[in-house]
């Protein structure tokens, strides 16, 4: 049984990124392998859209078209939402002993987690193009350019890029995947909520108006809408854009971190 | 590769502590695996076997102690050791979205080697495994002994020359059980080095050449399975009595007969014998001439339960350690 193992002489960068495109593609394959969470991940932002433009919207003023205010604020959070499947995603992996696996192999010790975070990256692409297109559907007019749609959707992939490795640590964390799950509920509703996403803080009671303009969603939210109307949105893209890059420089080690004490 | 050391595996004085120290998993193990054998930690739930395979396999950073696994130093050279170990796990740990021949050539890519080499060999594997006719199949749909040979086969792409099997038959039905004791015995046959942890005697027995016994985090007893079964006596008798009373004097009329555990529970008792049939014989002469009737009798081969009785006062499945010593003789026991 036993014969010469042929050990390939890539340099240890190489097999890194071997390893996380091995790894990331594995995640994929069970993303298209099980339609139906994916069907149910495109459903959910659709059922929103319905719902803002056709059963509140008629009462939200904004002082534009509210369909073109709905949309950029949607796909905000449907990214935002996309990104808590890192959390599911590492819990399961976590409790069906892959991850114990992986560690007593000769691979990247950051590839789980990039693999992962990537993987979760691409199915937002995905998601982001289908709830693009119902928004198309529903009436969504931006009036901004193509290239400033694709600059703002680069700004929300990458802030929920970013978010995703926070849920990464909270997937190591979790006792199951259910629990992931249940933990992340509590931090992404209010940001989501408590935001720019539906309707314009100015209508908020003044003692929350603070947190709901400043807050890292709302800032996003605000710049992919200017982004994408072709609307004034001042220093928000940077903003967006710090808080991506603050989120990943702290919460990208965290992550790492949980990720060598997630095995006891 | 030319290896200058000795032993497979080496630990020293391995101790691994959880909650900042609360919990002792490990309370100081060493242990020293020779080569070309299996080698078995065999030991009841919560005794630390699992936490042991994974500090060996580099999984789990120990709190202290020190430990070379082919020759190298596990938590300074990890990279190296883990280039010479295959570990599988106790659940059978197979992405369930991919097929058979998915998972393994995953496992060989994580181990950096080349693509065609891992295809050819995942074959190679998964038809001497048995598994050719499921290899396109997803292991969603695999049964539980499919699984365990997946994971036992997905661990030896690399051919690595020291394989960590962590329960390997826990949950098997005995079929299965016996084929993968089969796979064991050939991959030992071909010169790997296995260290196996087992909460089962008969496997213990049937694979390893030398055992080691933990309770609590500690080595309570090591040689060869015949060693430890000599020390353990050969045989248990239990006897079942009418009453409790009748049952607590029969054990003081017959516990002269061995050295070895003997233990009352209700109306039954379970003694460790040494000579088996003549010393039953013994018991049941001196029942008879003190007048105290039987309403059961069975001999039976001793399990892991007996072992730990015999070692340490209770039973296997007992992790606290608060345990009724009422009624028990035990004897530690040394090699």
């Amino acid at each position: 049984m036993t014969m010469t193992t042929p050990v390939s002489t890539r340099s240890a960068f190489r097999w890194a990124i071997s390893d996380v495109l091995v790894l990331a593609r594995r995640n994929l394959i069970a993303l298209l392998r099980t339609p139906v969470a994916l069907v149910f991940s495109i459903i959910q932002p659709i059922m929103f859209v319905v719902l803002f433009r056709y059963v509140f919207g008629g009462a939200i003023h904004t002082g534009t078209n509210y369909v073109n205010y709905l949309i950029p604020g949607i796909l905000v959070q449907t990214t935002i939402f996309g990104s808590v499947s890192t959390a599911i995603g590492l819990a399961e992996d976590l409790q069906k002993g892959l991850i114990e696996r992986f560690r007593a192999l000769p691979m990247a010790r950051m590839a789980v987690l990039a693999g992962r975070t990537i993987s979760d990256l691409s199915r937002n692409i995905l998601v982001l193009v289908v709830i693009t297109s119902v928004g198309f559907l529903v009436g969504f007019r931006p009036g901004g350019g193509i290239v400033a749609y694709v600059q703002a959707s680069l700004l929300m992939l990458s802030f929920a890029y970013a978010l995703s490795w926070g849920f990464a640590f909270i997937g190591l964390a979790a006792p199951t995947s259910e629990a992931a799950q249940a933990m992340t509920f509590p931090l992404i509703f209010p940001i989501t909520f408590a935001s720019a996403i539906f309707v314009p803080v100015q209508t908020m009671p003044t003692w929350l108006q603070g947190f709901a303009t400043n807050q890292p969603v709302s800032v996003t939210a605000e710049a992919v809408r200017g982004l994408m109307l072709g609307t004034p949105h001042g220093s928000t893209s940077y903003v967006s854009l710090l808080w991506a890059l603050g989120a990943v420089v702290i919460l990208g080690p965290l992550a790492v971190r949980k990720f060598r004490q997630a095995i006891k | 590769m030319v290896d200058v050391t000795e032993f497979a595996i080496e630990a020293h004085d391995i101790v691994k502590t959880f909650n900042d120290g609360e919990f002792t998993a490990l309370g100081g193990v060493s242990l020293q695996v020779p080569r070309g054998e299996v080698f078995g930690l065999l030991g009841p739930n919560g005794s630390g076997k699992t936490t042991m395979v994974r500090i060996l396999s580099t999984i789990l950073a120990p709190t202290s102690g020190s430990a070379t696994v082919n020759g190298h130093d596990v938590f300074k050279e990890s990279d190296k050791v883990r280039k010479s170990i295959g570990f599988a796990g106790q659940f059978a740990a197979v992405d369930e979205n991919l097929t058979g021949f998915e998972n393994m050539r995953m496992v060989g890519l994580l181990n950096h080697l080349d693509r065609k080499f891992v295809e050819q060999r995942a074959h190679e594997l998964l038809a001497s495994f048995g598994l050719t006719d499921a290899a396109n199949r997803r292991t969603r749909t695999y049964s539980g002994g499919m699984r365990r040979r997946l994971d036992l086969a997905a661990a030896l792409v690399a051919s690595p020359p020291i394989l960590f099997l962590d329960e390997p038959t826990t949950g098997l039905d005995p079929q299965s059980r016996q084929e993968l004791w089969n796979i064991i015995e050939n991959l030992v046959e071909s010169g790997t080095t296995v260290l196996l942890t087992t909460q089962y005697l008969e496997e213990a027995d049937r694979l390893a050449k030398q055992l080691v016994v933990l309770d609590k985090g500690k080595i309570i007893a090591q040689g060869t399975s015949a060693e430890l079964k000599a020390q353990l006596g050969n045989t248990v008798l239990v006897l079942t009595f009418q009453s409790p009373t009748d049952a607590t004097k029969g054990a003081e009329i017959i516990k002269e007969i061995s050295s070895k555990t003997l233990n009352i529970e209700g109306t039954v008792v379970e003694m460790t014998i040494d000579k088996g049939p003549s010393s039953a014989a013994d018991a049941l002469r001196r029942l008879d001439a003190s007048g105290i009737e039987l309403s059961g009798l069975v001999m039976r081969e001793p399990s892991l339960d007996d072992v730990f009785l015999n070692l340490t006062g209770h039973k296997a499945e007992e992790v606290s350690p608060s345990v009724p010593t009422k009624g028990r003789r035990t004897r530690k026991v040394r090699s």
